[in-house]
């Protein structure tokens, strides 16, 4: 398998602070990758790397065959590499789907876009993709007015109506109800065979990480400690230092 | 009545006695012409200020330039270079019915042709900033704007221009210019409402509740902000334009007034609501109403009963009248407020 996405040495500093140490990982096309590690590894950091939310300070990202290091978000967004926020950024005070309406792709936009309207397929497509996530019977609600759990699925239909390539996605189940996570998990593996979006996924629960990624890649203090297929992960010594602390 | 019908009933009225006003009070013509100034001027303002969230106190710019270029215009046209001292000195210009109208069409349509331009060149960089930083460099921009008119020559600096003397008969004066400005304010209000009812309205919206995200999205943010300011650009330029040459003399204090006009315009669009299109209408007419009331009977003490009303709107009323009756009566403004809906769990079937 290709790899979609290529992080080549990456490098981030805070002041004194390491956040991405000499950071290599790759994300195969098609595939569900997961990346864990204890809070304060860098997880989330190396995705603003990576989406040019933050320059780098050495090292190169590549997307689809692209060198991107030196890109700005939105023009990365339009390549079709879309992230989600582990704190949920919606628009508060649009409706449902109004949120799924303004996420269209946006690759080419001249002055007739911008002033044209939507036509009645772009409503149809975001309906669908809500009631996809749950969230149909809530479509005409304020997004502002949701739970945080639900915020989260909404920002995942969205991120969907932009039909990205690859979709990082911060944490998908955090606050999200636990009797909806298994339905969720089937949802994410839905997205990457059916809809055939690449995910890379930041993901806190266990549970849920091994169920969902084929290949793992485990950070911490900003080094990539570990990586491998679940089953390796979960009983890696190293990796169980990492969260439980060494003794 | 139908539920089209009573859609419509308001923009019918409206227009209505927007019509038919030169015949219901011909003596307040002038009053009721700035009514329909101070209306684009809360539309133009709430477009940025309310609707993207991008607080501009620097729309006062494109005002004054739509006051200077169409003066400048009539002059160029009709005017040997060596009599333009007369034009800025003092002398009263005097045009036939044809020079005056093209001059002042033509200059009209460079003034928006103008006022774009600097829109989208300062835009492009102003833009940039956000939140307190565009707000003060946006002052920084009207207050600049005004020094420059007052010291470049070529426009009169301190000693101001003249605008040639309306041609007409002194009765259909102020009636042309009641129906520009109402023209104006019309094609400004329908402009925005179909600006607002598509992909732009939805864009701006989302720079407005969360910029990052929608850059995340990929949403040409910088693209959609420029336009906006621009639009504004465009209305305040054919306002300005009106104003210059119904008060015939135009100098900095007329054209670039950012302590009056400059400040009642995000008055107005925070006192009817902000982020809405009937908002600054309700706004500005409620304030201008106000106003001229506190100057015919309170006069002496107009500047502290106006300074009361807008403590008591943003106390009372911080959301503005229209946010207000929002709150109130939700369901009306097409909001649902669907208990169930809101109460019901996430379902996501089973797959």
């Amino acid at each position: 398998m290709t790899a979609i996405l290529e992080v080549n040495g990456v490098t981030k500093l805070f002041g004194g602070v390491i956040a991405n140490d000499n950071i290599t990982l790759n994300v195969p096309q098609g595939g569900i990758t997961g990346l864990i590690g204890p809070n304060g590894s860098g997880k989330t950091t190396l995705f603003n790397s990576i989406v040019g939310f933050h320059p780098i300070d050495s090292g190169f990202v590549t997307f689809a065959g692209r060198d991107i290091s030196r890109l700005r978000v939105p023009d990365i967004a339009r390549m079709g590499l879309l992230r989600t926020f582990q704190q949920t950024r919606i628009y508060g005070k649009m409706s449902c789907v109004e949120n799924m309406e303004i996420s269209v792709p946006h690759t080419h936009e001249g002055l007739r876009t911008i002033f044209s309207k939507y036509p009645q397929a772009v409503t149809e497509r975001g309906e669908e993709l809500l009631d996809f996530v749950g969230l149909y019977a809530k479509r005409h609600l304020r997004a502002g007015d949701l739970s945080f759990g639900q915020q989260k699925l909404l920002e995942l239909a969205m991120a969907l109506m932009n039909q990205p390539k690859l979709l990082l996605l911060d944490e998908p189940t955090a606050g999200v109800n636990p009797v909806l996570i298994n339905t969720l998990i089937d949802r994410l593996k839905r997205i990457n065979s059916d809809i055939g979006i690449t995910l890379f996924v930041i993901e806190h629960n266990m549970r849920v990480i091994m169920d969902l990624a084929e290949h793992i890649y485990c950070l911490a203090h900003g080094r990539l400690l570990a990586q491998g297929p679940p089953d390796t992960i979960r009983t890696d010594q190293r990796v169980i230092d990492a969260y439980l602390g060494a003794r | 009545m139908t539920h089209r019908t009573r859609h419509l009933l308001p923009y019918v009225l409206i227009g209505l006695a927007g019509l038919a006003a030169p015949l219901i009070a011909p003596t307040y013509l002038v009053q009721l012409a700035l009514l329909w100034m101070m209306i684009l001027f809360a539309l133009t303002w709430d477009l940025c200020g309310g609707q993207m969230g991008y607080n501009s106190f620097g729309n006062i710019l494109f005002f004054g330039i739509g006051c200077y270029v169409p003066a400048v215009v009539q002059r160029g046209l009709y005017r040997h270079i060596a009599e333009y001292a007369t034009v800025t000195g003092g002398e009263v210009q005097k045009l036939t019915l044809t020079q005056y109208f093209t001059g002042f069409a033509l200059g009209l349509a460079l003034a928006v042709v103008i006022a774009v331009a600097v829109g989208a060149i300062l835009g492009s960089g102003i833009l940039g900033m956000r939140g307190h930083y565009f707000a003060i460099c946006t002052l920084g921009v009207g207050i600049a704007a005004g020094e420059i008119a007052n010291g470049w020559e070529y426009i009169g600096s301190g000693s101001g221009m003249l605008a040639p003397i309306y041609p007409g008969t002194a009765n259909a004066r102020p009636i042309f210019f009641y129906y520009l400005f109402f023209l104006f304010a019309v094609m400004c209000f329908f402009t925005l409402k179909w600006m607002y009812s598509g992909r732009f309205g939805l864009a701006i919206n989302a720079i407005r509740d969360d910029e990052d995200k929608a850059e995340a999205m990929g949403i040409h943010t910088t693209h959609y902000k420029t336009v906006a300011w621009c639009v504004s650009g465009f209305f305040l330029a054919l306002a300005g334009g009106a104003f210059g040459h119904l008060n015939n003399f135009i100098d900095r204090d007329v054209a670039f007034p950012g302590a009056t006009f400059g400040v009642w315009m995000v008055l107005m669009a925070i006192l009817g609501g902000k982020g809405t299109i009937w908002g600054p209408v309700i706004g500005a007419t409620v304030f201008h109403v106000t106003q001229e009331f506190f100057w015919t009977y309170l006069f002496g003490w107009q500047r502290v009963a106006l300074g009361l009303l807008i403590v008591i709107i943003v106390v009372f009323f911080p959301l503005g009248i229209m946010g207000w009756l929002r709150e109130q009566w939700p369901e009306k403004f097409g909001e649902t407020v669907d208990v169930a809906a809101r109460a019901a769990p996430v379902s996501l079937g089973d797959s």
